[in-house]
């Protein structure tokens, strides 16, 4: 914008104090006020080639919405975003903005990109609080089934796409509660599980059905939801829920839990409001998390407030290799978290009740970089020495449950991850008539792009069952470049 | 959209039976398969072995013991009310086929478990003999229905109330001795129980197979708390179970991984049973 000047002070956003936020399982950061909204809204360029949407897996219109916060329309603001995100107030929480749209914001180059995550949560946030909830424009119905698996990200941003084009959708989800990750995985004090109930909810009111308790693979099978229950097409975005172990002597002892049990338990299940929810979770006075990704970080975060007095994250690399979000590592150290890094667990022992009492960890040294291009860690023999630890949390990763490769003939799975091969420009499958997306397909990685790869499968679906009869037409989307 | 109680029975002092409006679960179940099921909001996520289905009503019979809370709070519930969460079939189904004779032992609640297998064993044209066995007579659950399926039927008691007094092994013994020809056991029962199964078939090289309950919480794979060690080697009992060669099982871990809660559990049983005291008799009795 001519003659506007450059403000590079990015507003921040106020969050608990780390003191406070450890005794309480409520959300650490706060949000903006309106007014520093206001503030960091007008500080946008308002680029005539805006790079920010580029950046953005869902390609959300982002100086539009950011231009109505200028003109103070909060809830024009929400419009444009839903049009292209169902899920603001998630997105605006969790995604690592830092490397999308605010890495590509011209501001970014100046060290003070437009914080637009915050901005998306504010709207999102705004919306939520005045109760009503702004519904886009409804294709008129189409009278066409179609059936999504895993009620996740991937799988929520798809169905809301294909119901926004009329289509008849139901999403099963095997879980008890819908949201996939976003309740079994991302604890409430980043991501309150009333907000994801909330953005399910808008998406069951445009006409998406949602079955809990319906596990595909077990409950039916996919060919049966294609020959029996009438779906033309089915989109599996069931995310990467198999825990890995690292194999080591010891490591099923009481009180070594894998990330995804101990998170499931607090964050599915609110074992840390025991005994008034039945599941229970022990979480003893020292606990060491294995593994340095965002899971890890949630898990170290998590302990601290279900009562750990000591919380080591052990890591065989350094920090400058952490996977994890720089926001969540400063989360983590502000409250309290010791990090070992170069270091890696090579035996559990226990006591004679079979509890952990410590672990034997490894010293590590980096050598070339390996095919992530980080550098490879290798042990120093010798280096062994014991960590006295009373709880384990193993977040080493996940890989995608085998339940629907081995129950779905003709689904092809990559031998080494366990992923489903599909091509990621369209979403088909080896299978005819089969989508996939998220992290099914490209093993563990973030909410946003799972969201992005269940819009992209919306659109090949419905470019699918529009050609249905074109002779050759799953090759073609099987080989779309 | 809860799962409506079609039919409730009292089995015995602590253990019921239901019979639940599940019509996808019963379509697809098996012998050997398991539901998930949370009887309210606030509840935890229990497996329980599906005892049999009705395919044409929707319907799917449960059989539990009251344990703990959880299964307490299950009990209270009555025909016509609902429970918050069911998900099934569960887990491998059992692999049946025409084996022989076939021995199957079950231990106490294990019998509940063993009841569906016992039903789908004959028409693979197997013989079948039945150790029914409990610690005391008031504890054994469905002999009618396992006597009827059977070819031989027998009963112990710990404490010789009904039946030859002992354990199920010890009738199991009596057969191998006696020159009875096994070519498959399954047992189910107490982990305990099972071990010595275990150890006494190994020594007459009789394949046997035992369904495990260790503690799950999703069922489905996720979370890995059920993990056994089978042959050396860690499996998931929700989703590479719950059956496994009993001659590969650690016992032992399964035993000590079920106690890991054993004290949470208990405090949480009382405080509810305390809660429902107070409710049957507000202030004091």
């Amino acid at each position: 914008m001519p003659g506007k000047m450059l403000d590079l002070n990015r507003t921040p956003m106020s969050k608990r104090s780390p003191k406070e936020r450890i005794k309480t399982f409520e959300e650490v950061a706060l949000g903006y006020s309106e007014e520093e909204a206001l503030k960091e809204a007008n500080r946008c360029l308002q680029c005539t080639r805006p790079l920010c949407i580029e950046g953005c897996p869902v390609h959300i219109k982002i100086p539009q919405f950011i231009k109505k916060i200028t003109e103070k329309d909060y809830i024009g603001a929400v419009r444009i975003i839903k049009e292209d995100n169902p899920l603001p107030a998630v997105c605006g929480r969790v995604c690592p903005q830092e490397e999308q749209c605010e890495l590509k914001c011209v501001l970014h180059k100046k060290g003070a990109p437009i914080a637009i995550g915050r901005l998306e949560r504010f709207v999102a946030d705004y919306e939520a609080n005045l109760g009503v909830s702004e519904k886009p424009y409804i294709d008129s119905p189409k009278g066409k089934k179609v059936a999504v698996i895993g009620s996740g990200p991937a799988g929520l941003v798809c169905a809301s796409e294909l119901a926004k084009m009329g289509y008849e959708v139901t999403i099963f989800e095997s879980l008890h509660e819908a949201g996939g990750v976003l309740v079994y995985g991302i604890p409430q004090f980043r991501l309150p599980k009333e907000i994801v109930k909330r953005e399910v909810d808008y998406i069951k009111s445009l006409n998406v059905k949602v079955f809990s308790n319906f596990y595909i693979g077990r409950t039916r099978t996919i060919d049966e939801l294609m020959t029996e229950e009438g779906f033309e097409a089915v989109f599996i975005g069931t995310g990467a829920g198999l825990p890995k172990f690292m194999g080591v002597p010891g490591e099923n002892l009481l009180g070594i839990y894998s990330a995804n049990e101990f998170l499931t338990r607090i964050n599915l299940m609110r074992a840390y409001k025991f005994p008034e929810y039945d599941t229970p979770i022990k979480v003893g006075k020292t606990v060491a998390v294995i593994g340095g990704g965002n899971v890890a970080m949630d898990s170290a975060r998590s302990a601290l407030r279900a009562g750990a007095e000591k919380v080591y994250i052990v890591y065989r690399r350094t920090k400058e290799e952490l996977p994890a979000r720089i926001e969540e590592v400063e989360n983590a150290e502000e409250e309290g978290v010791a990090f070992m890094f170069l270091v890696n667990p090579v035996k559990y022992e226990g006591d004679d009740k079979g509890w952990v009492k410590s672990i034997i960890l490894q010293k590590m040294a980096l050598g070339e970089p390996d095919e992530s291009g980080r550098r490879r860690p290798y042990p120093i023999e010798g280096s062994e020495f014991p960590l006295s630890v009373d709880t384990v949390v193993v977040a080493i990763g996940q890989v995608p449950t085998p339940i629907i490769a081995n129950t779905t003939p003709g689904l092809k799975v990559h031998p080494k991850w366990g992923t489903l091969v599909a091509n990621l420009t369209t979403g088909a499958t080896t299978k005819p008539g089969v989508f996939a997306g998220g992290d099914v397909v490209t093993g563990a990685a973030t909410v946003i792009l799972a969201a992005g790869a269940g819009k992209t499968a919306a659109k090949y679906i419905d470019y699918y069952l529009n050609n249905k009869n074109k002779p050759n037409i799953w090759e073609e989307l099987f080989s779309a470049q | 959209m809860g799962f409506k109680i079609l039919e409730k029975i009292q089995l015995g002092p602590d253990s019921t039976l239901m019979k639940i409006y599940a019509p996808y679960v019963a379509k697809n179940a098996k012998p050997g398969q398991f539901v998930i099921l949370r009887a309210h909001e606030k509840g935890e996520r229990i497996p329980l072995t599906i005892a049999g289905t009705d395919k044409m009503k929707g319907e799917v019979t449960i059989i539990f013991q009251v344990v703990g809370k959880s299964t307490k709070h299950l009990s209270l519930f009555e025909e016509g009310e609902e429970i918050h969460d069911f998900v099934g079939p569960l887990g491998k189904p059992t692999e049946i086929e025409n084996f022989g004779t076939v021995a199957c032992l079950g231990g106490g609640f294990g019998t509940a478990v063993l009841y569906p297998l016992v039903r789908a064993l004959p028409e693979a044209g197997n013989y079948i003999i039945v150790v029914n066995g409990a610690r005391s007579e008031n504890l054994l659950i469905l002999e009618n229905e396992l006597r009827d399926l059977s070819n031989e039927y027998y009963v112990t008691t710990d404490d010789g109330t009904k039946g030859i007094k002992g354990f199920v092994t010890d009738a199991l013994k009596k057969l191998l001795e006696e020159g009875k020809h096994i070519d498959r056991v399954f047992a189910v029962g107490p982990v305990p129980m099972m071990n010595s199964v275990a150890k006494l078939t190994k020594e007459w090289n009789i394949k046997t197979i035992v369904s495990l309950n260790p503690i799950m919480v999703d069922g489905t794979g996720m979370c890995g708390v059920c993990r056994v060690s089978v042959g050396g080697e860690t499996k998931f009992a929700c989703v590479d179970g719950p059956e496994f060669d009993a001659h590969l099982v650690d016992f032992d871990l399964l035993m000590k991984r079920l106690a890991m809660y054993k004290d949470l559990e208990k405090y949480s049983y009382e405080l509810f049973l305390k809660e429902l005291e107070e409710k049957r008799c507000p202030g004091k009795c």
